[in-house]
């Protein structure tokens, strides 16, 4: 398992208010192919701008672990799970269209978040 | 619990074949599904899908020893286990024992957001694992519509589907993916495009108020195979195609013969009764006797310590009981001894298909060698006369097949004639037996005799039909100048005959007697001859002897008185000498 660790940044949005809890996401992909990278460049950029300072992102490949598939039901790769804060969110494909990652990790520009 | 499997052996250049295990679907495959190739199984909702691809990968794993993955898109792993659980599957045990995955894989839209490319590899990896985790032969995906209920991107969805039964076939699993039918085409996404090597449609139907379930094979690439409909039932031992007919008839034609129970009746038969295995029609007008015979036929099984199957659509089981015992037949017992099963139930109760269902269960289950069916006739009020007749057959083919003889009891109208009624179902039937009423005299009496009987010389003659208190007994029939004569003119005649025979014992008695006594005079005078004779041969013996003795007497008398007289003329002829 890759364990990603952000650097913890300092700098506050104006935009986005402090959070009281952090983001817990997980990203499983199948082997180092151009799609994974993608997703994987597309999310770092995604929570940087969106999540400065209040995410942790896990990442699962599935070709190493196949067994860790069935606990959150992936079928589709790569997919970016919401495990915190709640509900569970799913976010399949590369994470190209920032609109949908957007909506559908809700997290609207302008929302507060939780 | 046996079940015979008429496989045929796999014929040249024929693709290799994965057996199911499932009564009928095998030989309608001839062989079963293909090896290595994926099935496409469609059929709408609630028509057995995912019953008959659950008891593919179960009974791969118990009768053939096959591993097995259910992947499954719509049930989780408990709703499974509970559904097949009825049939005797025990999952949760192949499990433990590492012969089956029940994978659930749950494919929510409303869980997900598409944001850009993708492709179904996590379900590759995780069939991948499950295959590699217990080394399975068989795969089961049911039902691949959820992939698209689940996902909005048909293109890539179809592409990843192309290469997964690419993958599926390069693994060299045995696959079977469930489908819906769709509006004017087999599947509702077209999944056949893509498991083109066999495709078997379900329908269920609802006609006339009973339930028809039907199995077709649509396609079967490489090999060949019954391209009919053909009914098929889930009954507790799980799916049950049945042939309409044999596809070739194969039945084997066994030489033993069975007692009807009734001795007489064995004799008319050529001797020894019926043969086993096969079918018998009793038929008559109301109360000739038929289910009297039928008891006597079971009980005759059971005696031979056969298990036997009566199924009433008439009377209860305790009517019938109650009824035999009249005759001096005892069911009850043969019940208790666990040989002798009853099923009584109006037919109007369900539908054809839950009757074929229930007696095949039965059958199936309780493996008996003789089956009654008391009557046939009366499933003729829930279902036409081509449904009942096509039944009938079905059933026939059914105990044929496990060499059962079965015995179907027909109820014929008074009008019409006997023998005409019954065209439909009496040309399947081996032998057939008719109960006729006699009328004659001012009296009713029952008689019986045989119509036809397949592979054996049978008596041609009418018997009449009497139900005593020891049974059945048959009793012969005389020719009166009126006619056949029954009843109590039968007993007349042979009170007639009977004193006919008397009188002429009597009478050769008394010329006995009359011999005997001629003899006796005779000989008494033959006596008297001797007598007169032996008095008359002593008499003249006497005489004779008187007179001999006289003439000695004279002799000796006459030299006395020579003597006296001197006798000189005889010494004067002796002197002469001197």
């Amino acid at each position: 398992m890759i364990k990603v660790r952000t650097k913890r940044q300092k700098i506050q949005s104006r935009r986005v208010r402090a959070p009281r809890k952090a983001w817990n996401l997980r990203l499983y992909i199948a082997g180092d192919t151009s799609r994974s990278l993608a997703a994987l460049t597309n999310l770092q950029k995604i929570c940087d701008e969106h999540l400065p300072g209040r995410y942790h992102v896990e990442v699962v490949d599935l070709l190493k672990n196949p067994q860790l598939a069935a606990g959150d039901q992936i079928v589709a790769v790569p997919t970016l799970v919401r495990r915190l804060p709640p509900p569970l969110k799913k976010i399949i494909g590369d994470l190209s269209n920032w609109q949908r990652v957007l909506v559908g990790l809700d997290l609207r520009p302008g929302k507060v978040s939780q | 619990m046996s079940r015979t499997r008429q496989v045929r052996p796999k014929a040249k250049n024929e693709i290799a074949k994965c057996p199911t295990g499932i009564f009928g679907l095998d030989e309608i495959t001839e062989g079963g599904l293909p090896k290595g190739r994926p099935t496409l199984i469609c059929g709408a909702a609630g028509c057995g899908k995912t019953i008959l691809a659950m008891e593919f990968l179960a009974r791969g794993v118990t009768e053939f020893d096959e591993p097995g993955v259910f992947m499954a898109f719509e049930e989780t792993g408990p709703e499974l286990i509970k559904n097949v659980a009825s049939m005797g599957f025990d999952l949760p045990s192949m499990v433990a024992r590492k012969k089956l995955v029940l994978d659930h894989v749950r494919v929510e839209r409303s869980e997900i957001e598409e944001t850009g490319e993708y492709d179904l590899e996590g379900l590759f990896i995780r069939l991948s694992s499950a295959i590699d985790a217990i080394g399975a032969k068989r795969v089961v995906l049911d039902t691949i519509e959820s992939l698209f209920s689940g996902f909005s991107n048909t293109n890539i969805l179809r592409a990843e589907l192309r290469r997964l039964f690419a993958w599926l076939k390069q693994r060299g699993v045995s696959a079977v993916i469930t489908a819906e039918t769709g509006d004017g085409r087999i599947t509702r996404n077209g999944i056949e495009e893509y498991v083109a090597d066999c495709v078997i449609l379900l329908d269920h139907r609802v006609e006339d108020q009973s339930s028809i379930r039907r199995l077709r094979v649509v396609k079967y690439r490489g090999t060949m195979h019954g391209t009919n409909e053909y009914p098929f039932l889930i009954g507790q031992t799980g799916l049950s195609v049945l042939p309409l007919s044999s596809l070739k008839l194969e039945h084997k034609a066994l030489a033993e013969r069975i007692s009807t129970g009734v001795p007489r009746l064995d004799t008319m038969l050529g001797g020894k009764g019926f043969y086993r295995g096969t079918s018998i029609l009793v038929s008559g007008v109301a109360g000739t006797g038929k289910s009297s015979l039928a008891a006597h036929f079971v009980q005759a099984a059971c005696a031979r310590g056969e298990r036997a199957l009566y199924m009433a659509s008439e009377q209860s089981t305790n009517e019938v009981i109650r009824n035999m015992r009249s005759i001096g037949i005892d069911l009850e017992s043969w019940i208790k001894r666990g040989l002798l099963r009853f099923y009584a139930a109006r037919p109007g109760t369900f539908g054809l298909e839950k009757h074929l269902v229930t007696i095949h269960d039965l059958t199936m289950g309780f493996d008996p060698r003789v089956v009654v069916i008391d009557p046939i006739t009366n499933f003729g009020s829930v279902g036409t006369y081509t449904e009942v007749k096509s039944m009938v057959t079905r059933l026939i083919d059914m105990f044929k097949s496990q060499e059962i003889t079965a015995m179907f009891t027909s109820l014929t109208s008074g009008d019409s004639n006997p023998e005409q009624s019954e065209v439909g179902v009496s040309s399947q039937m081996d032998a057939w037996l008719l109960l006729r009423n006699l009328e004659c005299n001012g009296e009713r009496n029952r008689g019986l005799y045989v119509l036809k009987s397949r592979g054996m010389a049978h008596s041609n003659q009418i018997r009449e039909f009497l139900l005593t208190d020891h049974g059945i007994q048959l009793r012969d029939v005389y020719l009166g100048p009126a006619g056949l004569l029954t009843g109590s003119a039968r007993a007349a005649q042979e009170a007639k005959e009977r004193a006919e025979s008397i009188e002429r014992r009597q009478q050769a008695l008394r010329k006995a007697f009359e011999l005997k006594q001629k003899r006796q005079q005779l000989e008494a005078e033959i006596a008297k001859m001797r007598a007169d004779f032996a008095l008359m041969e002593h008499r003249s013996l006497r005489d004779a002897r008187e007179l001999e003795s006289q003439e000695k007497q004279i002799l000796m008398d006459r030299g006395e008185m020579a003597r006296i007289r001197k006798a000189d003329l005889v010494q004067a002829h002796g002197n002469g000498r001197a």
